[in-house]
């Protein structure tokens, strides 16, 4: 009997040390590869060099010029998602009736079901043509379009994590707001949202970092040019993107071209681990606020 | 006259936020009824038991369709018992230990890692390391390394609603801890962990990324037959056909869009409404 609870145990806590294994298989293939990168390509090229042309024959390796392109792109996201979302949240925390709550929610969640690759499907054959009409120097690929239909697949990221916070907020404070002749606009923007501040930050912090490491969206609509720019009309590469390229061509495996994927990919998944510490650390502090 | 301000400021936000609200359902409309215009007169039964071609009016899904299948089963297999293994240790066995608080860290950051980066883990282990190549095993098991955080944390969540009063009754009656959490834990978070695994399931369905690194491959005259078989998905079907400059392959896409959001819809509504009869069912 008691030999097999030991077993048991020991069988559930190996499935949980499968996923340390994973955290481990990430860190150490992007390294090992990256180092081999690096011995052929001078770190203070990769982070200063204008210019990203791996598979040109004049090869540069500037990785700038993707992380423009994933900066400016997940930038226009945000500012998309921020107000919106935040707004909805405002909403249907204050304003909203609860039946009203109970059927957006679950319809906001849709946007964040449906598989990216559908939205950049959306980005390049809607969007696209609907902002030329305004905008005549729009290229058929850039960073405008999936930037914005990005930022409307993370409203629901903002919105749902932002209203937990203001939910969080303790009835008291908005009592005592009311309480002192405040409108509901006066209490949410003077009280609640400073209140709820950490809160709200944690879930901007996580939806940019959704933003970096999308793929898809930008793979279709944003274009393959990597350059540093910051004019959201014209073609950009994204980091993300740039994975995808040399994945889908003919590239020999074990070449520089090759490895330079994970160059890349190491550039990504530090850029993403900094900010989701970074939300955890506000998210620690936070919890320990109200308490 | 600052109370009517601030009045007539508290009006427009409302306004404003309404808009908000609704600016997020009407896109999804737009979208919506755009994909059905374009596609819905190109689905028929050609369209789903055709193979691919490099023509786009004689092109179908068949061995896209067949092997997403393929990839939710395997992913399935995978990621279930591991996922919800590693749910019931950490919020039933692990609780206080060393080990068990770095596994939850550890499963955090994991979920804020790019799906892609995961495609880089499983092309150099699975694919080049393990020797699997460009197979439905592979990719499978890449999916199922992503889709493992979300297991877990829905596990969990599904184990914390139930009451501690049930875990003692059953202590009391001299039930061991693995006779307490099969026989009576477990059953009663059911609905929850279901819930939790189909969403998680649905969001393998519709990965592209990382099914791009481990090598799904667009043209193929034949779905798998084992699970070491060369095999495409549907995600990654469309991407194929979006990345066309012909306008008849644009229309092909919108199809199998639609196909696509069937089956990811349908899961998710599973899901939803196993959650709302779970919650209205259980009262603790």
């Amino acid at each position: 009997m008691k030999r097999k609870e030991r077993f048991v145990e020991a069988l559930l806590a190996f499935s949980g040390g499968l996923t340390i294994l994973t955290t481990l298989g990430i860190l150490i293939v992007l390294l090992i590869e990256s180092i081999a990168f690096f011995n052929e390509v001078s770190i203070v090229e990769f982070l200063t060099d204008t210019q990203w042309t791996p598979l040109f024959a004049d090869k540069h390796y500037g990785i700038l010029a993707l992380v423009s392109g994933t900066i400016l792109t997940s930038f226009i996201a945000i500012l998309v998602a921020l107000p919106i979302g935040l707004s909805i949240a405002v909403y249907l925390n204050e304003y909203a009736h609860p039946r009203m709550r109970q059927i957006v929610k679950p319809v906001l969640e849709i946007l964040a079901a449906i598989p990216t690759v559908v939205y950049g499907f959306f980005a390049l054959t809607v969007v696209t043509p609907f902002l030329q009409g305004f905008i005549p120097g729009l290229s058929g690929f850039n960073s405008l379009s999936p930037g914005i239909v990005m930022g409307i697949m993370i409203i629901p990221f903002i919105s749902s994590m932002s209203e937990d916070a203001l939910y969080a907020v303790p009835k008291s404070l908005r009592e005592a707001s009311y309480g002192m002749g405040a409108t509901r606009f006066q209490t949410a923007f003077r009280v609640l949202i400073p209140a709820a501040s950490s809160g709200i930050i944690v879930s901007v912090i996580l939806a940019i970092s959704r933003a970096i490491g999308e793929t898809m969206i930008v793979a279709v609509a944003a274009g393959q040019q990597p350059r540093l720019t910051l004019d959201p009309l014209v073609p950009v590469q994204t980091i993300t993107t740039y994975i995808v390229q040399v994945s889908m061509g003919d590239v020999e495996q074990n070449s520089i071209e090759f490895r330079s994927i994970f160059a890349a990919g190491i550039t990504l998944f530090v850029f993403t681990f900094v900010l989701n510490t970074i939300s955890a650390k506000v998210k620690r502090k936070f919890q320990h606020k109200y308490e | 006259m600052s109370s009517r301000r601030n009045r007539i400021a508290d009006r427009v936000f409302k306004l404003w936020a309404i808009g908000c609200t609704l600016i997020g359902i009407i896109m999804l409309g737009i979208f919506l009824v755009n994909i059905a215009i374009d596609g819905l007169g190109r689905i028929d039964w050609d369209f789903i038991t055709s193979l691919p071609s490099r023509k786009a009016e004689k092109a179908g899904i068949y061995v896209a369709l067949l092997g997403t299948v393929w990839i939710l089963v395997l992913t399935a297999i995978i990621a279930i018992p591991v996922g919800v293994a590693a749910g019931i240790y950490l919020e039933e066995y692990g609780k206080k230990s060393r080990f068990a608080s770095i596994l939850e860290i550890n499963i955090t950051n994991l979920a804020g890692v790019p799906s892609i980066i995961y495609g880089i883990l499983g092309l150099e282990v699975f694919v080049r390391t393990f020797g699997l190549g460009k197979s439905v095993i592979a990719g499978a098991l890449t999916l199922s390394l992503l889709i493992l955080p979300i297991i877990i944390v829905a596990t969990r969540e599904a184990l914390k609603a139930v009451p501690k009063t049930l875990r003692e009754a059953s202590f009391a009656l001299g039930a061991t801890k693995w006779q307490t959490v099969s026989k009576q834990v477990l059953p009663a978070a059911s609905g929850g962990i279901v819930t939790g695994v189909i969403l998680a399931i649905s969001r393998a369905i519709g990965e592209t990324a990382p099914l791009i690194l481990v090598g799904a491959i667009v043209y193929l005259n034949k779905p798998p037959q084992t699970p070491l078989d060369q095999y495409s998905v549907l995600p990654m079907q469309i991407f194929n056909w979006i990345s066309r400059p012909e306008q008849e392959f644009s229309v092909n896409a919108a199809a199998a869009i639609i196909i696509l959001l069937l089956v990811t819809f349908v899961m998710n509504g599973i899901a939803i409404y196993l959650r709302y009869r779970w919650q209205r069912k259980v009262k603790w």
